[in-house]
């Protein structure tokens, strides 16, 4: 073997895992300015998003609730498999980790088509008719379950690439801080619908 | 190089969590239910802060960390209460 073509390779697992906790830090500082918006509006309009919440389907925010929470066990435990050398049990709890993240977006699309099909969405007339406190409840809604299903579109994605690097053994028994920092992702999307979800659905 | 072998959950400790946490959902929709008034919506966001504590401390080993990373985590969270209390000392003094 040729000495001079002998690459170091960088491999620094702590240092990867922070990195990812850094990132993460900043995605929640992101959803601490949207929270921050519907806790100043909530608190100015609290009778109108009461009412407003109710028009929103618990039932479906639940399930999704579930949903989420089901893929967060899914995605640790492909974590675990993949440490104990299980390839195909990883991938597979990886696959089903993907498939609830799907159920989920089209559970969210068949929400926001059924909201836009009676006239509620961002500056529709019917909407602003309404008066001020309604208005801006669904303005927030779409808003952050917007932002957070475009998180959800991104995590599909990751988790697909990694499915694909588990495949190839490039996510292995020895190296598998990539599909970890997925998991920490996948996570705190996980998260941020549990906070979600009492302060849409549930406005008691 | 060898990722650090550290001692983490197992199936079994994964599987009760999750129960946990589904059990959670229901008791935030039941709360919810219920005539609580004021103290309601903060009941609601007590329950989810302890969904994502258990989603942080063990799904996310934060449990089996080293303990910088939850320093890391207190002070974001700090941020966070900062940032949106002191909003409301403005706020609620306005109307």
């Amino acid at each position: 073997m040729n000495k001079e073509n002998i690459v170091e390779e960088k491999h620094d697992y702590h240092g990867s895992k922070m990195g990812m906790w850094m990132f993460l830090f900043t995605e929640l500082l992101l959803f601490t300015g949207l929270f921050l918006l519907y806790s100043r509006f909530r608190s100015r309009y609290s009778m109108e998003f009461h009412a407003a919440s109710t028009e929103l389907n618990k039932t479906i925010g639940i399930l999704n609730t579930a949903i989420l929470l089901t893929s967060s066990l899914t995605m640790a435990l492909s974590i675990n498999a993949i440490k104990e050398g299980k390839k195909n049990l990883s991938i597979m709890f990886q696959r089903l980790t993907i498939f609830l993240a799907l159920f989920f977006l089209v559970n969210k699309y068949f929400e926001w088509s059924s909201k836009i099909h009676h006239g509620i969405y961002p500056n529709s007339p019917e909407l602003l008719e309404r008066g001020n406190g309604k208005t801006i409840f669904f303005g927030l809604y779409y808003l952050l379950t917007g932002i957070h299903g475009l998180h959800v579109i991104a995590g599909i994605i990751l988790i697909a690439i990694m499915m694909l690097l588990t495949k190839k053994d490039l996510i292995n028994k020895e190296a598998f801080i990539k599909l970890e920092n997925t998991g920490l992702y996948w996570h705190l999307v996980d998260i941020i619908w549990v906070y979600l979800f009492p302060v849409f659905y549930l406005i008691s | 190089m060898n990722e650090e072998k550290r001692s983490v959950a197992g199936f079994k400790t994964y599987v009760i969590v999750w129960l946990c946490l589904l059990l959670l959902t229901v008791l935030t929709v039941a709360v919810s239910g219920m005539k609580m008034g004021a103290s309601g919506s903060l009941t609601s966001v007590v329950i989810a802060t302890i969904k994502a504590s258990l989603i942080l401390l063990f799904f996310m080993h934060l449990k089996y960390e080293r303990f910088l990373i939850t320093a890391m985590l207190l002070l974001t969270v700090m941020t966070i209460a900062v940032i949106i209390g002191l909003t409301f000392f403005d706020v609620w003094y306005r109307y």
